[in-house]
């Protein structure tokens, strides 16, 4: 009595998680109506508290974006795995069938997908609030695309390592955010390169140009896509 | 033919707790086999362990051929379990559940339809979300998804609650069909009575071992028997 029709296809069963969490996502819109606006509120604050002048809000920019993309991209995880906590969906996933890597693939991708959408609103936050030039769009655009991959990633795995754990709302963003301060340094300097902000304005350190920075961003995400990929079905059973 | 499941001296741990201390179980492809025991008896644990959900702390521990050790993945891609929680997703609708769980599973497109259909679940249940369904709802969506999956290996867990009366005659209809069609059916109870009359065998826990074992004049003539294998388990089959 066979329950399967073809062998597993990690793209396949990727696609497969992927649509359900965004299928959800669009029926709940919690990202959309509680992280987006948790989000621009970390731009109005971060503004607020550096006060009016312009040149210090255009000079921390790149760092408040990031900043504020990671706070959001915690909210997001925990999201994302706070679906399979209810009425034991992460033991229904377990026995659905899929393989472990398209389990990760396809979570860390609705997040990425749900990140990007959010990078678009805050980016167009700090154009609008701090009133930052744009020099360079593929800069920025690449730098997002990039570090979404590698904040998705990272967000996936150590979401599923909290996953088990009854502390994990406090857990996960206390694991997270130390791991993914290179993409907030990373990220910060490639932007600064891209807006042109002035060197030092964000963190005292010179800008040096972006490509360094976003080849820190690219080994970042395929680090964590590498390991997620091979590592994702331990933390299923260990978790 | 392997047996469905056999566990020797099979010791599962919740934390640090032993749920289960040393259970041996046998059962054959084909049987129906009822759990009974108090509440911590184990037999909840014993049905995890059986769908690869948790692996086992020591013993040996197989199921369908696949070692509960190293293999659990190809466990769970065979096993279904109708739990205590129903493992769907409050957000998507009872056809948008009933479709992930059977893409998950690879299934032809048909099946999961008519597994549906046979459970009521079409039209405006169909299109209700999850979120907004009974306990009893619910559990016959769960229900349909493991029917549309034809596992080798049914795990039951107090599968009558929450259930109607017309829910619980076809399920065991549908425990009857899966058993003759060669499936293993293991069903963990507190309160067998409604399980019984489905049942090849009555095992009972306690304390997280397996402590008696009937075969039921229902199916058997020869009353309460159990035979002991070289190794150790026990079987009726």
């Amino acid at each position: 009595m066979p329950t399967m029709t073809t062998e597993p296809s990690v793209w396949r069963d990727a696609w497969v998680v992927s649509a359900k969490d965004l299928r959800i996502e669009m029926r709940s819109r919690v990202v959309m109506n509680q992280v987006l606006p948790f989000g621009l509120l970390v731009l109005v604050l971060f503004a607020l508290a550096l006060g009016p002048g312009r040149q210090t809000l255009i000079g921390a920019a790149p760092g408040l974006f990031w900043v504020a993309v990671l706070f959001s991209s915690v909210l997001a995880v925990q999201r994302s795995f706070s679906l399979e906590s209810s009425d034991g969906a992460r033991d229904g996933l377990r026995l659905a069938g899929l393989d472990p890597a398209g389990v990760f693939l396809g979570k860390a991708g609705a997040v990425a997908a749900q990140l990007g959408a959010l990078e678009v609103v805050l980016g167009a936050g700090v154009v609008v609030l701090y009133g930052a030039d744009v020099r360079s769009l593929l800069g920025l655009v690449a730098a997002c695309l990039v570090a979404t991959v590698g904040l998705a990633a990272a967000g996936t795995i150590y979401g599923a390592l909290a996953a088990g754990l009854r502390v994990r709302e406090t857990l996960l963003p206390f694991l997270l955010l130390p791991v993914v301060a290179p993409v907030l340094l990373a990220g910060t300097r490639a932007w600064q390169a891209a807006l042109g902000s002035p060197p030092g304005a964000a963190g005292g350190a010179s800008t040096g140009g972006g490509d360094p920075w976003m080849g820190v961003l690219v080994v970042f995400a395929l680090v964590y896509v590498s390991l997620g990929v091979l590592l994702y079905g331990y933390l299923e059973e260990a978790a | 033919m392997v047996p469905a499941v056999h566990l020797r001296s099979a010791i599962a741990l919740t934390g640090r707790f032993p749920a289960l201390a040393g259970a041996d179980l046998v059962v054959e492809r084909g049987e129906v086999v009822v759990v009974e025991g108090p509440n911590g008896a184990g037999k909840t644990t014993l049905l995890r362990l059986c769908a690869g959900l948790m692996a086992p702390g020591g013993g040996k521990a197989s199921v369908l051929g696949f070692d509960l050790f190293k293999d659990r993945g190809e466990v769970r891609r065979r096993v279904g379990m109708l739990g205590h929680a129903s493992f769907l997703y409050d957000d998507m609708s009872v056809t948008e559940n009933m479709r992930f769980f059977a893409r998950a599973a690879r299934l032809p497109a048909g099946e999961v339809e008519a597994a549906g259909e046979r459970l009521g679940l079409v039209g405006r249940v169909g299109r209700t979300m999850v979120g907004r369904l009974s306990a009893g709802q619910r559990r016959r969506v769960a229900l349909a998804v493991l029917v549309a999956r034809r596992p080798e290996l049914w795990l039951l867990d107090e599968p009558h609650a929450s259930l109607d009366a017309a829910t619980r005659q076809l399920l065991g209809i549908l425990v009857s069909e899966a058993a003759r069609a060669g499936a293993a059916v293991l069903i963990a109870s507190h309160e067998p009575e409604a399980s019984l009359p489905l049942a090849d065998r009555l095992v009972g826990m306690s304390g997280g071992r397996v402590v008696s074992e009937r075969l039921l004049s229902a199916h058997h003539d020869d009353g309460a028997v159990s035979a002991h294998h070289d190794d150790g388990a026990v079987s009726v089959a």
